[in-house]
């Protein structure tokens, strides 16, 4: 299984932590992942983006024309990068957002406002961690338990939000059933 | 060792210091400060140094001084900081000095993009500087292949007393991959030798990159012509991939290899005999995997690279002359080859649909 992913958001929505945290998550459990961030001339406001690829085997060619996912936080990304979206591929959006109407008709869209989740647990900065759990628990590439484990491991420098980033495994869990 | 989570530029930079780098000079340019950043940190912890220079000039005449005194040393840049080292590069050659330089390459000309491309092609295998000197130039497909061609280089460098060159483009750069690292290796260098000290005073070490008389001149343009010759024997690194009976080739290296690869493996599923050659060291080139392709079967080569107008297939021109069509797929500043055109290229080519270039 492969699984290729674009993850796309302001500056600051913690993008590409979304995208290391799920590579981190598969080299704990034995799967090969490739991140490739976006640099650039990147305008304030506008979308910082990154490729992320999860495989089973030894990962190719990281430059393809279709995505399987594409995990939108914000407007700007989403119309920038649906269309790169296989037909039957999987859109998750922000939906304190993005409105899921002008999510294309030939995908899946998961909604989850993620932003209003986060703040009712304590702060908006959780918002990519219950993103990130929402993906791999609608991908089924990882159990809750591996999410945790990587999320807190990773996150471990910083205790007094170890309770906050748990509760955002469990929240995106539950939110993409 | 577990397998660590890298980032291109750090791991080559890791690479460098268990390699035996203990000295690194550079100037920042974009996308390549990584390297510097990691470097600062990272050498003090084993007894080196780190100097951040006033100009890409000063940071690789440093490595001059390092590399006479029997350090180990690297400098790092982004292409158009890479014309400006060029004549310490070409000192370095002269010097019989050993150091290794990174050019993690960038849009061109001039300030060119700082979007990732393939557009030194030229500068870094012809004549990175002045006066017909080369470089072994190691052109990394993935991050694990940054990690062990950067190590390499340091071996390399040693062993023939000459700059090498490791030219990853600015994806391999930012991408982060799992790495295994190689273990450290013992910072102590062997004493240099050099043919000026042959031509002046045997018993002492002399390093010049300037020789008085004609003879002596010519004596040491002799002495790299030969090294380089037996380069092009012994230093050729190449994958070739399901090439023997191939009827189409494609022919790319760096990000690019590895994009026409995944093209190549499934225009084999649906059994079209298309093959990759994919050069690992751009100088010397693989002019021999170009002899063993079937020229009665093979339709024609693409050459892939992120160089607009191309550059590489020039050498292939050189290694196939004129046995079969080249065509050229290129792209540049930021965008990207992907598996999709090399995909359909190939199979244009096998079915016969095929215009020739030049």
């Amino acid at each position: 299984m492969i699984n290729r992913s674009v993850v796309a958001g302001f500056g600051g929505q913690g993008v590409m932590m979304i995208g290391k945290m799920l590579c981190y998550a598969s080299l704990d459990h034995g799967k090969h992942a490739l991140f490739l961030p976006s640099y650039g001339t990147e305008q304030r406001g506008g979308t910082a983006n990154c490729t992320v690829i999860l495989s089973d085997e030894e990962i190719g060619s990281p430059m393809t024309a279709h995505i399987d996912t594409l995990i939108a936080m914000n407007e700007p990304s989403l119309k920038k990068f649906q269309g790169m979206v296989k037909p039957g591929g999987t859109v998750y959006i922000n939906s304190s957002l993005v409105k899921p109407e002008d999510v294309r008709e030939d995908v899946v869209c998961t909604a989850i406002p993620v932003d209003d989740l986060a703040h009712e647990l304590g702060s908006t900065k959780v918002a990519n961690i219950i993103m990130l759990s929402a993906y791999a628990a609608g991908t089924g590439m990882f159990t809750k338990e591996e999410v945790t484990e990587t999320v807190l491991h990773k996150l471990a420098s910083k205790p007094q939000f170890l309770e906050m980033n748990r509760k955002a495994v469990e929240t995106g869990f539950e939110h993409a059933k | 060792m577990a397998k660590q989570f890298m980032k291109g530029t750090e791991a080559i930079a890791e690479a460098a210091v268990r390699g035996g780098c203990r000295f690194f000079a550079g100037y920042p340019i974009t996308p390549q400060n990584e390297i510097p950043e990691y470097m600062s940190r990272r050498l003090p912890e084993v007894g080196g140094v780190f100097v951040q220079g006033e100009s890409e000039v000063s940071s690789v005449s440093m490595l001059f001084g390092a590399a006479a005194v029997g350090t180990r040393c690297m400098t790092s840049s982004s292409s158009p900081g890479m014309s400006l080292k060029s004549e310490g590069v070409s000192a370095l050659a002269a010097g019989q000095l050993p150091a290794v330089i990174v050019n993690v390459s960038r849009g061109g000309p001039g300030v060119g993009s700082i979007q990732a491309a393939q557009m030194d092609y030229f500068q870094v295998t012809r004549a990175m500087g002045h006066g017909g000197h080369r470089l072994i130039v190691y052109a990394p497909s993935t991050v694990q292949e940054a990690v062990d061609l950067t190590y390499k280089a340091f071996e390399k460098a040693d062993e023939y007393q000459a700059p090498m060159l490791v030219c990853p483009d600015g994806s391999i750069g930012a991408m982060m991959e799992a790495v295994e690292l190689p273990p450290f290796r013992d910072a102590e260098r062997k004493r240099l030798t050099t043919y000026a000290s042959q031509c002046i005073n045997p018993d002492k070490l002399i390093i010049s990159t300037f020789h008085y008389t004609a003879e002596h001149s010519e004596g040491f343009n002799r002495l790299l012509e030969e090294m380089y010759e037996g380069w092009k024997q012994n230093e050729v690194m190449v994958e070739e991939y399901e090439t023997e009976d191939a009827e189409v080739v494609v022919c790319a290296y760096g990000i690019v290899g590895r994009v026409a690869k995944d093209a190549v493996k499934q225009l084999r599923a649906e059994g079209i005999k298309a093959g990759l050659i994919r050069p690992i060291t751009l100088f010397p080139f693989c002019t021999k995997s170009f002899e063993k392709l079937d020229y009665g079967k093979l339709k024609g080569i693409l050459v892939a690279e992120l160089s607009i107008p191309a550059q590489m297939i020039e050498d292939v021109e050189l290694a196939t002359k004129g046995r079969v069509p080249l065509e050229s797929l290129t792209h540049s500043g930021g965008r990207f080859i992907i598996t999709e055109e090399v995909y359909d290229r190939l199979k244009a080519m096998a079915l016969g649909n095929t215009k020739e270039v030049k």
